[in-house]
């Protein structure tokens, strides 16, 4: 009874394999690749320019005959910056399209919001975004920054002599999850280097916040007490009526450097940078990077702009996020080469070590174990054409630690992707 | 073998003078960091003016090395060596400076105006001095002060001198300049004071005095600080009475719910970028002027939408609130994908032209930017203009008698279709002249209207429907009770209670802060 039932199961679970296999060799003339960006909404301004960058580096690999001799077909859905809407558009993507892979999201609630639908139903997804850590998910690849590799390495040039040598600060951001994470892991890390609770002042705002003249007051208050540096976690537009605000109040960076983790070149379109020169950002790619792999990163983008008919495509600019996308879809069709199949598991274990040159002007790896990649750190300070000149940067990539040390417990967590559920 | 030792024998014979003569811009440009910071730090304490074009052109960043690490500085486009007259081996690289260095070559420069002729520049220099005195100084501020003719220069190097002289051995001099810092609202002052009570200041007198000067400098920071807030609340009020008062009269006086009066705001400030490309592109010489001939044609072409819309939309809806609201909202959307396909998701760059940017230092630890004064100044002026065009107006008075009462007016004569079509478009207008001025504070998106679309309907529900007067009041109280209850806590939290308060009064006085009297609109 017993051993007819499992036999019972066996075959029918072996036909509807059969038959899924079939079908997908039936409908397999394309390989579909899914991209999951906000196109309408408050994201908008950041993840319009991922899509475009997605459906870019999809077309170049297509021009160069595609993954396993088949043409990638872009699956493109607007989750409409609402978070909830991100879970429904990632089924619809694996259920309906059953996509091979899916590029996408930004603000981390985005992320943790389509994590339980790719975790059951084993869909593949690249998070291209520098985000707070603390996750660990067998069905995404993170391409962006873990806290190690953007705001740990920030604080420290800060805290160093060429960076001014900061004794005190003001950690700012918009009210959610990852401003939330990063602070907490940063006051844990400044008070390891020996700065005292009372030197480091923590302020949120609502998302979309205009009104910053309180805040830039408070800060100017506090960097009377000693050399102060400003650490911002601000998200989205927000940052132009804060900029626009410190540079009003005459806050200058040589007095009171901002280093910012969500701006990059996009951010800065919106904005008239003159009054910003010297602030500073971190982030694992700047356009202005000279080598020839970005040089030709930065010409295709252009001419792939203007060819598409973008808005403002004589203005482009590519950022960290972009390179992330670009980095990720690259490694991803080259796993995929490797593993001969698009099946998520053999992809997945393909793509431990998969190494890319980047346009940052390093050899990237994925890492073996902790499906974060390993990425340069750099610095930079905002010049007046919008653009950033690298200050600092590391001597080569480092490893991500997605579970940061400074948060208490995270020793004990294992090193290798498990369901969050 | 020969032939290569001669030359480069010959080569070093030729480095020769010029190792010989490179100068200071030289020894900078080869430097690394932390050498350039302590060759600037050198020259900070002893300044010559010979010295000054170098540390200009590296302040403006016009310093550049050529492959032999010489110092180059550009004028007019061209590079000129800093030291000699040498050519440029290949085209000299901009020399990048990071923000510690910039601050040090903005404080030599300041220690090298001080030799200046004008007294002005002078004067200058020694309040830039003030801020962050390092002690290598001492003699230079002390031999200039002895040099120094110029009654307010005077003032301000013993000022400076003051925040070196907390450390010296003389009681007397101590305690002389704990008294002048007393006298400053600098919040500088008030921590330096502040760390010599708290280390190991012996001398009773000193001590006692520099209590009383943490006083008088606390006291000060207080006002100013007090003053501040009252500022910005002033300047969020008229931000809000901007965006609210288009509403005040579309959905105030003519009783439509109108979700797309954000996009109104949204594409005036969208006008303002328009005008400013077309300056940029056609008369670059009047840029800085671009925002005042924004307001006319964004008035226009938001009021034309809005009659459009009021003559194709609203008007078939009246009395029917629930489908004009959603109708409306329909239209708000629409006019967002349509900036969106336009213009593009991403923000546009509208600049604030020189003479909105910057601010006026009123005290040591109070700056009113520039855009914020202009836009108090200008809601004022679109609240009188609103009043005159109302009260003043054969429009204002049709306006007035639809709005009490459609069928008497019509009886009368009155054609309230036009009255309907041109008060919708004067509240459209108004709308469009706010987002000329939101667009010098904030973002130029798509999305600009939502952000503002809640706060505009609080300031008017709040004030009193069918009132100007209120919702004027009610901005300008929003504004300015936001500012005080933010530092205390927090800008999330501020913005609930406010919030609440708002939901409380409303339950108490449903009418608003005014309500009309007499007889009401049904």
């Amino acid at each position: 009874m017993q051993r007819r039932s499992l036999i019972k199961a066996f075959t029918l679970s072996a036909s509807i394999a059969a038959m899924g296999l079939s079908w997908s060799i039936q409908a397999a003339e394309t390989i579909k690749v899914g991209v999951l960006h906000s196109l309408s909404g408050t994201m908008a301004i950041s993840e319009t320019s991922l899509k475009d960058m997605a459906l870019m580096t999809i077309d170049e690999i297509n021009a160069k005959g595609g993954v396993l001799g088949k043409q990638l077909e872009a699956v493109v859905v607007d989750p409409a910056s609402n978070w909830p809407l991100f879970a429904e558009r990632g089924r619809q993507l694996l259920t309906q399209d059953k996509v091979a892979v899916t590029f996408g999201c930004w603000t981390s609630v985005s992320r943790k919001s389509v994590l339980p639908v790719y975790e059951e139903l084993n869909g593949l997804l690249f998070y291209p975004v520098q985000y707070e850590g603390e996750e660990m998910s067998p069905n995404v690849f993170y391409t962006g920054a873990a806290p190690n590799q953007q705001a740990i390495p920030a604080v420290e040039y800060l805290l160093s002599e060429d960076g001014g040598a900061a004794k005190r600060f003001f950690l700012l951001g918009t009210d959610y999850v990852y401003p939330r994470t990063t602070n907490k892991i940063l006051r844990a890390f400044l008070n390891s280097k020996g700065i005292a609770d009372k030197d480091i002042e923590e302020v949120y705002t609502p998302f979309g916040h205009s009104d910053y003249q309180t805040i830039v007051a408070n800060i100017k208050k506090f960097s009377a007490g000693g050399k102060t540096a400003v650490v911002s976690t601000v998200n989205g537009d927000s940052n132009v009526p804060f900029y626009k605000e410190l540079a009003n109040q005459g806050l200058e960076a040589t007095e009171v450097p901002v280093v910012a983790f969500s701006v990059g070149e996009e951010e800065l379109r919106g904005i008239d940078t003159k009054p910003l020169v010297g602030h500073l950002a971190a982030w694992n790619y700047f356009q202005s990077v000279e080598n020839p792999v970005n040089e030709k990163f930065v010409a295709d983008w252009k001419a792939y702009a203007k060819a598409k008919k973008l808005p403002n495509a004589d203005t482009v600019v590519t950022n960290d996020p972009m390179e992330a996308t670009y980095v990720g879809i690259h490694m991803w069709a080259q796993a995929v080469e490797k593993a001969g199949t698009t099946d998520v598991d053999k992809v997945r274990e393909a793509m431990a070590g998969q190494e890319f040159a980047a346009p940052s002007g390093f050899t990237l790896k994925m890492d073996e174990k902790n499906h974060h990649l390993h990425k340069p750190v750099m610095i930079g300070e905002i010049q007046d054409d919008g653009q950033f000149s690298v200050v600092w940067e590391t001597d080569g990539p480092i490893r991500a630690q997605p579970w940061s040390p400074y948060i208490e417990g995270n020793d004990k967590k294992a090193d290798t992707p498990v369901k969050s559920n | 073998m020969p032939t290569a030792l001669t030359r480069i024998l010959l080569s070093l014979l030729l480095l020769l003078p010029l190792a010989a003569q490179a100068g200071e811009a030289d020894d900078f440009v080869a430097a690394n960091a932390s050498k350039q910071a302590k060759l600037l730090q050198d020259w900070a304490a002893t300044p010559s003016t010979e010295r000054m074009p170098l540390l200009q052109a590296l302040q403006q960043g016009r310093v550049g090395s050529d492959a032999d690490k010489r110092a180059f500085i550009e004028q007019d486009g061209t590079w000129q060596a800093a030291d000699g007259t040498a050519e440029a081996n290949g085209t000299p690289r901009k020399l990048r400076l990071n923000n510690r260095l910039r601050g040090l070559v903005t404080f030599a420069v300041a220690s090298h105006q001080l030799l200046d002729h004008d007294a002005a520049v002078r004067l200058a220099a020694a309040k830039q001095l003030q801020r962050n005195t390092p002690p290598a100084l001492l003699p230079l501020l002390e031999s200039r002060l002895s040099m120094e003719a110029d009654e307010n220069v005077r003032d301000a190097i013993t000022l400076a001198l003051a925040n070196l002289q907390l450390e010296a051995s003389d009681p007397a001099v101590r305690l002389a300049a704990v008294e002048r810092l007393g006298k400053t609202g600098d919040p500088l002052s008030r921590t330096r004071l502040q760390s010599l009570l708290d280390g190991e200041e012996s001398d009773a007198t000193v001590r006692a005095a520099a209590e009383q000067s943490l006083a008088q400098v606390k006291n000060k920071l207080l006002i100013g600080e007090l003053l501040g807030q009252a500022f910005s609340g002033l300047s969020l009020g008229s931000i809000l009475l901007l965006a609210a008062l288009g509403l005040a009269i579309t959905f105030g006086l003519l009783g439509v719910i109108n979700m797309a009066h954000g996009e109104m705001l949204m594409l005036g400030a969208y006008t303002t970028y328009v005008v400013q490309l077309s300056f940029q592109r056609l008369a670059p010489e009047y840029l800085t002027l671009y925002p005042l001939a924004a307001l006319p044609i964004a008035f226009l072409v938001t009021a034309c939408i809005g009659m459009a819309l009021e003559r194709t939309v609203i008007r078939h809806l009246y009395g029917r609130p629930l489908e004009t609201l959603l109708a409306t909202w329909g239209i708000s959307l629409i006019l967002i994908q349509l900036v969106r396909v336009t213009f593009g998701a991403q923000n546009v760059e509208v600049a604030n032209p020189a003479w909105l940017s910057g601010g006026m230092q009123v005290l040591p630890n109070l700056v009113l930017p520039y855009n914020r004064i202009v836009i108090i100044g200008f809601a004022l002026f679109v609240v009188v203009l609103t009043w005159l065009l109302l009260n003043k107006t054969r429009l204002g008075l049709n306006v007035r008698a639809v709005t009490q009462n459609r069928n008497m007016a019509a009886c009368c004569g009155v054609p309230t279709g036009r009255v309907d079509m041109m008060a919708f478009g004067l509240g459209s207008g108004i709308a469009g002249l706010g987002g000329v001025a939101l667009s010098q504070i904030g973002n130029v998106g798509p999305d600009l209207g939502q952000s503002y679309i809640i706060d505009s309907f609080l300031v008017v529900v709040l004030g009193g429907v069918g009132q100007l007067a209120g919702s004027v009041l009610a901005a300008f109280g929003l504004g300015v009770v936001n500012k005080f209850l933010e530092p205390q806590i927090g800008a999330v939290l501020g913005k609930i209670l406010i919030l609440a308060l708002i939901i409380l009064f409303i339950q108490k006085r449903p009418q608003g802060l005014f309500a009309l009297k007499g007889r009401v609109i049904d």
